[in-house]
């Protein structure tokens, strides 16, 4: 790898790396700080949650139950059960975050491998690779993971291997794509010239130049794992009770429109909050990374 | 293309339902049935025959548009999609028509006002739109609107007090040959009942349809010739109405074509909270039941409609732009 380091050090600039230029792009992008604060606020909320919590998530005080926001030591009220709103929230953060990283995971896994490997070859491989996509494209996405739970059995770790498993096809298409636009650039030959196997050539020297388009993809494919967890586990295909799931919440607020205003709103609120994060950070880093859409 | 993708799709469909867990014959008569009942139902419904057996049957039958009888019901499948299908396809194209009018007029409205409060605004509410989930909206809705208000019905169809014969299932169609009638009650109930839903399952759509019209809105008021025809004095509403807004909405009509595939399917979460008799809640429940011939043939069908869909954008698309038919 020696001849590939000098070679690269020839090429770069002298100014700054890209990685320190983006990130001075990405400060001065306000929808992207707003993204990128929201989500840190998430992740140390979802890391420190039995510190933040005041209680118990599951412990249940029947004769506290349905206690409004805002009227005793249970700050955000009580749900159906008497089980403190506020200390499942702050649980339901790591379940999200949880279900946002091994679903991103797994997708970005099977996705890159699949998509360098049909980009880099090309030919048959990617006739068979790119059909196969069409067919689960074809699937209308919900009814994918949908099916693959019923296959799977219903509880939240197949919910999370199921959303990750449908979300491959997009991440195929889009690693593809930047590969087939790398794989003849100069660097990518003269690298080959000197003697860099498939292997290099696809994971070390192309694939670093196709991050742009991943990174702003898993971004927002973070915030759509989470929606999609919480509709799963509103069908009770996801998590189960009593885990404090943001879906799982809002669907066991079903029959309390009439009566608890808190217990249905504030865990949407709670999961539209955390999406909105990934949302932000992902057309932020969208503005940045792609130059066409500069103004 | 058509055909190669369906036939993936038919052939996915059958081994990831014959391949799942569960036998569809203990279902049927329950966990107390003695071992001979199930072995004869299963002989019945040729579950007993090997795997490649069961699917070279199933694809004869499939091309002859019979997807058998369900399980759970009896009825034969295609008939219980028929009356189905139109529930979810009019709640789907109400949510589109709400979303694609609403959408487009905001997009339009940002763009020529890039950058006022009236654009900020318009752009976070797209991005809380695309951010919320669809069943926590309808809840919210029903709560603010049917519960509190008491404006709108908290789900179903129709009025239960009226009685009402469907024809085509399509209850806005079937109503309205009454409403000529003279009797206006059935048309105005059916609308009713679909406004809340429509919204809900219209957000996603309309904040994804107002963000794309806009940047292609802005990306086409850039452009030459919009310049040329503002020199020549045209007044800008007719520059941004007559002349831009036609080729601004290419993209936009690619989004409209995939969000409303998707929101066939996607209708399901919403269905569940609205009592809606759709084709997602259908399947849903079919899967619940391991009832293996409905669960096959909703998906096939949702699946063709979704390819067909898309296959009329790509028509819809060369007809607008005549640039593309010469390639």
């Amino acid at each position: 790898m020696n001849s590939t380091e000098t070679l690269n050090t020839i090429n770069a600039p002298a100014a700054e790396s890209p990685l320190a230029e983006h990130w001075h792009q990405l400060k001065r992008s306000k929808t992207a700080m707003a993204g990128l604060i929201i989500i840190l606020a998430f992740i140390l909320i979802a890391v420190f949650a039995p510190l933040l919590a005041p209680m118990d998530p599951v412990a249940q005080n029947i004769e506290m139950r349905k206690t409004a926001p805002f009227v005793s030591e249970y700050i955000l009220g009580t749900d159906d059960l008497g089980r403190d709103m506020l200390s499942r929230l702050i649980y339901g953060a790591r379940i999200s975050m949880t279900i946002g990283v091994i679903a991103v995971g797994i997708a970005l896994f099977f996705g890159i491998l699949i998509g360098v490997i049909s980009g880099y070859y090309g030919g048959m491989v990617d006739k068979v690779i790119q059909r196969l996509v069409d067919i689960m494209l074809a699937f209308p996405y919900i009814l994918l993971t949908i099916v693959i739970v019923a296959v799977l059995g219903p509880s939240l770790t197949n919910a999370m291997v199921a959303i990750g498993i449908s979300q491959i096809p997009r991440y195929i298409r889009i690693v593809r794509a930047s590969v087939m636009a790398e794989k003849e650039s100069d660097y990518v030959m003269a690298e080959r010239a000197l003697g860099a196997s498939d292997f290099e050539l696809m994971f070390l020297s192309i694939l670093p130049n196709c991050l742009a388009p991943i990174s702003v993809q898993a971004t927002l494919g973070f915030g759509s794992a989470i929606l999609e967890s919480a509709g799963l586990s509103f069908l009770g295909l996801g998590a189960q009770p009593p885990t404090p799931e943001w879906g799982l919440m809002i669907a066991s607020s079903k029959e309390f429109v009439t009566s608890a205003w808190w217990i249905v709103t504030l865990p949407g609120i709670a999961t539209l909050l955390a999406v909105l994060g990934f949302n932000l950070l992902g057309d932020g880093l969208r503005d940045i990374l792609d130059p066409r859409l500069r103004d | 293309m058509l055909f190669p993708t369906l036939f993936g799709v038919v052939t996915l469909v059958f081994f990831m339902i014959a391949l799942s867990p569960g036998d569809p014959a203990r279902v049927m008569l329950g966990e107390r049935a003695s071992k001979e009942k199930i072995e004869k139902l299963r002989a019945d419904l040729g579950l007993d025959k090997p795997l490649i057996q069961q699917y070279g049957l199933y694809l004869t039958r499939i091309v002859r548009l019979d997807f058998g009888e369900s399980i759970k019901s009896g009825q034969k499948v295609w008939d219980e999609i028929k009356a189905r299908y139109p529930a979810t396809i009019e709640l789907a194209l109400c949510a589109m028509i709400f979303a694609s009018v609403l959408g487009v007029w905001i997009g339009v409205i940002s763009a020529t006002r890039k950058n006022t409060w009236i654009d900020y605004t318009s752009m976070v509410g797209a991005l809380f739109g695309v951010s919320m989930p669809v069943f926590w909206l309808a809840l919210v809705l029903i709560m603010i609107f049917s519960v509190n208000l008491n404006l709108f019905p908290t789900g179903g169809r129709m009025n239960l007090r009226l009685f009402f014969q469907p024809e085509t299932n399509f209850y806005l169609i079937d109503t309205f040959k009454l409403l000529l009638k003279g009797e206006p009650e059935y048309f105005l109930s059916a609308l009713h009942h679909l406004i809340l839903p429509s919204v809900a399952l219209g957000t996603i759509p309309l904040a994804i349809i107002a963000r794309t019209t806009r940047s292609s809105m802005l990306e086409v008021l850039k452009q030459d010739y919009v310049k040329t025809v503002r020199s020549a004095g045209i007044k800008e509403q007719r520059v941004v109405f007559r002349y831009a807004l036609r080729n601004a909405l290419m993209p936009v009509i690619t989004v409209i074509g995939l969000q409303f595939g998707m929101l066939l399917a996607g209708a399901l979460l919403t269905e569940t909270i609205f009592a809606w008799p759709g084709i997602g809640k259908w399947i849903y429940q079919a899967i619940e039941a391991r009832d293996y011939p409905a669960v096959q043939g909703g998906i096939i069908v949702i699946s063709t409609s979704f390819v067909l869909i898309n296959l009329a954008v790509d028509v819809l698309y060369s007809v607008i732009n005549p640039k593309i038919r010469l390639q």
